[in-house]
């Protein structure tokens, strides 16, 4: 039995739980001497006040709905993949080595070569803990930390050691060819005679992360795998009774959210640096956890949370910029909107279903 | 290499194995009562920066030390108050407090000392100074023995011998009292405890505590004893390690100091690239010396080399029967 209508679960309580985060982040910025409410401000005008703040916030919601997406699809066969971090990483290398392989005459064909590039790496790298679960048994969630440091060791050895072009101490990747270089929003608009901003970096794969969230929302939904994955993720035992192989979802479902993780480095490594560098995640992974989260694992909440993420990614750098407010806010402000909207979901959760109970008990009172 | 280096090196490592222990066994403490605890990290993190920050303000390594302490007190508590009496997920709030103390630290250290999210170094009475045994310059002239007990067993700062005291501490708790097997037992079958008239509440909350405890002093130690001032992120990773650890010593105490002292070893080791390009006849990569200890403990999860079973109710919040 539902005790609160669908509304109540799907928007009220997450939004309830944000802002206890939020009014929580303006009492930190309050306790380090600051004003919230000019913070605020802003930060809104930093991310939405013009093209360029637009921008930068699509640009990291890109990111961000790539780990989310992967999370979310993990999430369905109740696994729980913390290790987007290390799979976007390989991600990257993935990608950059298919960049970096040919002189590409043209990115429409640089694109989709990149794209598998950084899914296959990506899913590679989710193959081995998937695996190790399903048959082993061994926690997907240790397993997955501990890809997620070796695949930062793996980077740094590439980098150091192979990638590196000669005479640089940078450790860091040659340049792309100019011939993968991606189209950005400024480019793509301007075809249609819309101008925007010309700087940021938001890029042609912001387009593909929304056909990604389709494409998820199609396979969760609307075919047979995506239900076999939900039933799995709601009953094991259920589902091997429906005759569902508890392995091949758990390695498919492990495939898909690994690809997805990996998709991600199209839009950092491929379309902003356009070369690899240490640690271009820089925590998209971990915020793909909370971005699924507030969007309860569908691929428009996800979309959405992303988009929230993205505003307090380029807001907050506005604030480190105009209010000397260090960086590290955000990832505060972070681990607050995890806190509220995830662990403590049942703290919000209760007292508003006991408010719905009550009101139906009224209600039925008065009939 | 020679004996004076081989000396050098292991008491690197045991420098290196105290952090290591001292939140292995409060992951120990956790996970023995069910309660999942990724959040090692941030305990550390935040009790690193309070320890450090106070020692600076106060002059004092002990006001330090305890200031470290309640602020890992605090975190353990809100991931308490989330698993336990909230029944949320156990790992999202360990994410979260990872991310807290993460950022925390720096805005924190930021306001108040200014220094780029760091603390100013600390220097005399700030700092934990390293010990010497009794009759350590005596003995040091003893050959084999000598130096071992003068260089590596002694001249270590107190928290140190603290975190080795810890082991046979642990095992005694949670192997010869009777809350160490209620703790154990709530781990296992929280239901048969419950029935048993155990709260399972109170349990879990006391190892949660214990936990806080042990990582505050772990984090103390990084800050004022190893280091001298909080740098950013300054525990790098060691709560994830020394969940390694746990798993690598299957939850169990003893195993826990020989897992560590690996792991110690292998940090010790890649501080000293000049003793690794001696010992392996081929090129050995500094990057796989510093995941040995994940590479390790995927091969014990996949359980080729001996098997670790978790507690079996870890994770899982306990509902009450109505």
């Amino acid at each position: 039995m539902d005790v609160m209508p669908k509304w109540a679960d799907v928007v009220l309580v997450p939004l309830i739980s944000l802002l206890l985060a939020f009014a929580i982040s303006a009492l930190v910025i309050l306790g380090i001497g600051k004003d919230p409410v000019e913070a605020v401000k802003l930060m809104v005008t930093g991310a939405f006040g013009s093209t360029y703040g637009w921008g930068y916030t699509l640009f990291y919601a890109t990111n961000f709905i790539f780990t989310g997406l992967a999370f979310a699809v993990a999430s369905h066969a109740s696994l729980f993949n913390i290790g987007s971090e290390g799979q976007a990483t390989l991600g990257g290398l993935g990608v950059a080595l298919v960049c970096l392989a040919l002189p590409w005459p043209h990115w429409a064909l640089a694109l989709p070569a990149a794209m598998i590039g950084g899914a296959l790496f990506g899913a590679a790298w989710a193959f081995l803990p998937a695996w190790l679960q399903a048959k082993r048994g061994s926690h997907i969630v240790i397993t997955t930390i501990m890809f997620n440091f070796i695949g930062a060791a793996v980077l740094n050895y590439m980098l150091v050691n192979v990638l590196r072009p000669e005479g640089s101490q940078d450790p860091a990747s040659a340049n792309f060819p100019p011939g993968t270089n991606l189209p950005t929003l400024h480019e793509i608009l301007g075809v249609f005679g819309i101008p925007f901003s010309k700087a940021a970096p938001v890029n042609v794969s912001f387009l593909i992360a929304l056909l990604a969230c389709v494409l998820v929302w199609l396979l969760i939904w609307r075919t047979r795998f995506g239900f076999e994955l939900r039933a799995f993720g709601k009953s094991e035992s259920a589902a091997v009774y429906a005759g569902i192989s508890p392995a091949r979802i758990i390695i498919v479902a492990m495939l898909i959210s690994g690809g997805l993780s990996g998709l991600m480095a199209i839009n950092n490594v491929m379309g902003e640096a356009e070369r690899l560098v240490l640690n271009s995640v820089e925590g998209a992974g971990f915020i793909g956890i909370a971005v699924a989260l507030m969007g309860r694992n569908h691929p428009v909440g996800v979309a959405l949370a992303a988009l929230l993420f993205g505003f307090l990614y380029q807001g907050g750098a506005e604030l480190a910029l105009w209010m000397s407010i260090p960086r590290e806010l955000i990832v505060v402000i972070q681990g607050l909107v995890i806190l509220f909207t995830g662990a403590l979901d049942n703290m919000v959760r209760m007292p508003i279903e006991k408010l719905f109970l009550a009101m139906r008990r009224s209600a039925k009172a008065g009939e | 290499m020679d004996f004076s280096t081989l000396i050098q090196i292991l008491d690197s490592t045991l420098r290196m194995a105290t952090p290591l222990l001292l939140a292995c066994l409060a992951g120990l403490f956790s996970e023995r009562s069910g309660i999942f605890d990724i959040g090692l990290e941030a305990k550390m993190l935040i009790s690193a920066f309070f320890s450090a920050a106070v020692a600076y303000e106060t002059g004092s390594v002990w006001l330090g030390l305890l200031a470290g302490i309640g602020s890992s007190l605090v975190f353990a508590a809100i991931h308490g108050v989330a698993s336990i009496t909230f029944r949320g997920n156990q790992l999202i709030s360990g994410v979260a407090l990872n991310f807290l103390a993460a950022g925390m630290t720096v805005l924190i250290a930021q306001n108040w000392f200014q220094q780029g999210g760091r603390t100013p170094s600390l220097m005399g009475g700030a700092r934990f100074e390293p010990l010497t045994l009794p009759f350590a310059d005596s003995l040091a002239a003893v050959p084999i023995f000598g130096p071992l007990y003068a260089e590596l067993l002694s001249g270590h700062s107190i928290l140190v011998y603290v975190a080795l005291l810890a082991v046979p501490a642990s095992w005694w708790v949670l192997f010869r009292t009777r809350f160490g097997l209620r703790l154990r037992a709530v781990g296992e079958n929280p239901a048969a405890v419950d029935t048993a008239g155990v709260s399972v509440v109170a349990l879990r909350y006391s190892a949660v505590a214990i936990a806080g405890l042990l990582c505050g002093i772990a984090g103390a130690y990084m800050s004022t004893g190893l280091g001298a001032g909080f740098v950013k992120d300054m525990t790098a990773g060691r709560g994830y390690i020394a969940l390694a650890a746990l798993i690598f010593a299957k939850w169990r105490p003893w195993y826990a100091l020989s897992a560590c002292l690996l792991f110690g070893l292998l940090q010790a080791l890649a501080l000293r690239t000049d003793v690794v390009a001696r010992i392996f006849p081929f090129e050995m990569p500094v990057q796989l010396l510093d995941s040995l200890p994940y590479i390790l403990t995927v091969v014990i999860l996949a359980g080729f080399v001996g098997k670790a079973i978790p507690p079996r109710a870890g994770g899982t919040p306990y509902v009450k029967e109505r």
